[in-house]
């Protein structure tokens, strides 16, 4: 089993009209057994930008906890928030620092840019940014989650609709996943207001 | 003076709270060619004297204002070689911050870490501070920036400053002809004439340099082509 199947995950964003969203399952797992229904892979950098880590759980975490610090350090000294983009360079930057000892997490990134433009990426355990216009995913459900991404997916969605439409490509996805599942995690973001909701699907 | 028995290494302090090496490195930018700074409305104006040691050198090989990113610019009285250095740092801290966050640097960021490396250099064992006060022109998202940056690494942003042998005149005349409306033009022909104030001799475009930067954040030094249309201008 490879090591990134280890602890159970999926994650997902999409883009909508000046709002985007971002998903996760909720199971945290080692190999066949279940061991929390509430883990928390989607973190807030800032009220535009968050970022959803899939992968060794171990990992996902202190990822998460330096890229917190390093965005405080930046909000210190430039007085502002990072930028989605720039905060991708970043992640990048620090993913590939570890190019031989590598971090085994895929980032999800998704932010509200200038003029509250939605902007998605992700990128793989080194770093290789992938940016796209509709949706990205990643973790063990990610083949069932490209496929229902696909079918769902259409442009322009406002906030409502794209919120339905993530959530039931997640749920369907991580149901054909043993790994991933126990519920779903949604933020929608708006320029003005972060909505976050859980789903209830198949408990197992 | 009873100072001078302090003076001998950099990480002593002097009974009366000076570091005596910054006030000597202050003295040798104070007799250094006059250089000047002005903000306008719509970017920043940087200019100095370039007054070359004898007739023969060929004045086309020197270039006191230098470029840090496509978008900041840098002039400075005082040590030449210890400008250059400075310069070398900035630059390479620049890029490192494009190949981080592939953005540019913003002008504040740029002008605290060449700060630092200042300050630095009054911390340190075995080092002088550096001989050069830098004025610092750029144009980022928060508008038209000068900065002077000081031996001992403090730094300050102005609308309009002076630094060098002619620092005392360059300044009241500055502080008379300057107004917060002031257009980049305008502030060129401003810089021109307060360069013109303390010059020795003729003022040409062989031995002055003006560097801008306006809306379009390209920092360009000028040519003495057009030097010499402004020159003209002021006339």
């Amino acid at each position: 089993m490879s090591i990134f199947e280890y602890n159970g995950s999926a994650v997902v964003a999409m883009v909508g009209k000046n709002c985007f969203a971002i998903a996760s399952d909720r199971r945290l797992g080692v190999q066949l057994q279940t061991i929390a229904t509430d883990f928390q892979r989607i973190s807030k950098i800032h009220d535009h930008l968050f970022i959803g880590l899939s992968g060794l759980a171990t990992d996902v975490q202190t990822l998460y906890q330096r890229l917190v610090f390093r965005h405080k350090l930046y909000q210190l000294r430039e007085e502002r928030d990072m930028k989605p983009e720039t905060f991708a360079s970043l992640v990048s930057a620090i993913l590939y620092e570890k190019r031989f000892g590598p971090f085994l997490c895929q980032p999800v990134i998704a932010g509200l840019g200038d003029d509250n433009k939605p902007f998605i990426c992700t990128m793989d355990s080194i770093g290789a940014k992938e940016l796209a216009k509709d949706f990205v995913v990643s973790g063990t459900a990610s083949e069932s989650l490209y496929g229902a991404c696909e079918a769902m997916y259409k442009p322009d969605m406002e906030a409502e609709e794209l919120f339905e439409t993530i959530s039931q490509a997640l749920l369907s996805s991580v149901d054909r996943d043993c790994l991933s599942g126990w519920g779903g995690h949604v933020y929608v973001v708006t320029p003005n207001e972060v909505k976050e909701r859980i789903l209830k699907g198949r408990m197992d | 003076m009873g100072d001078s028995q302090y003076s001998f290494s950099l990480t002593t302090f002097s009974p009366s709270g000076k570091l005596v090496q910054i006030e000597h490195a202050l003295t040798a930018v104070g007799s250094g060619q006059t250089s000047l700074g002005i903000k306008a409305s719509n970017g920043v104006v940087i200019a100095t004297e370039k007054k070359l040691p004898s007739i023969l050198v060929d004045e086309t090989s020197v270039q006191k204002i230098q470029h840090l990113t496509p978008n900041i610019g840098v002039v400075y009285s005082g040590m030449g070689p210890d400008f250059r250095v400075l310069v070398r740092k900035s630059r390479k801290q620049a890029e490192q911050y494009l190949r981080l966050y592939k953005e540019p640097i913003p002008v504040t960021q740029l002008v605290r870490e060449t700060a630092t490396v200042m300050q630095e250099f009054t911390q340190s064992g075995g080092v002088r501070p550096f001989g050069v006060s830098l004025l610092v022109a750029g144009y980022d998202d928060k508008g038209p920036q000068l900065y002077q940056v000081d031996p001992s690494g403090s730094y300050f942003s102005w609308k309009a400053s002076a630094m060098g042998k002619n620092v005392s005149n360059a300044k009241t005349f500055l502080e008379k002809r300057y107004t917060e409306d002031m257009e980049l033009d305008d502030a060129i022909h401003t810089a021109i004439l307060t360069l013109k104030e303390g010059f020795e001799g003729e003022i040409s475009s062989k031995n002055i340099e003006i560097g801008k930067i306006g809306a379009d954040k390209v920092f360009r030094v000028l040519t003495p082509a057009e030097i010499d249309d402004y020159l003209a201008e002021v006339e």
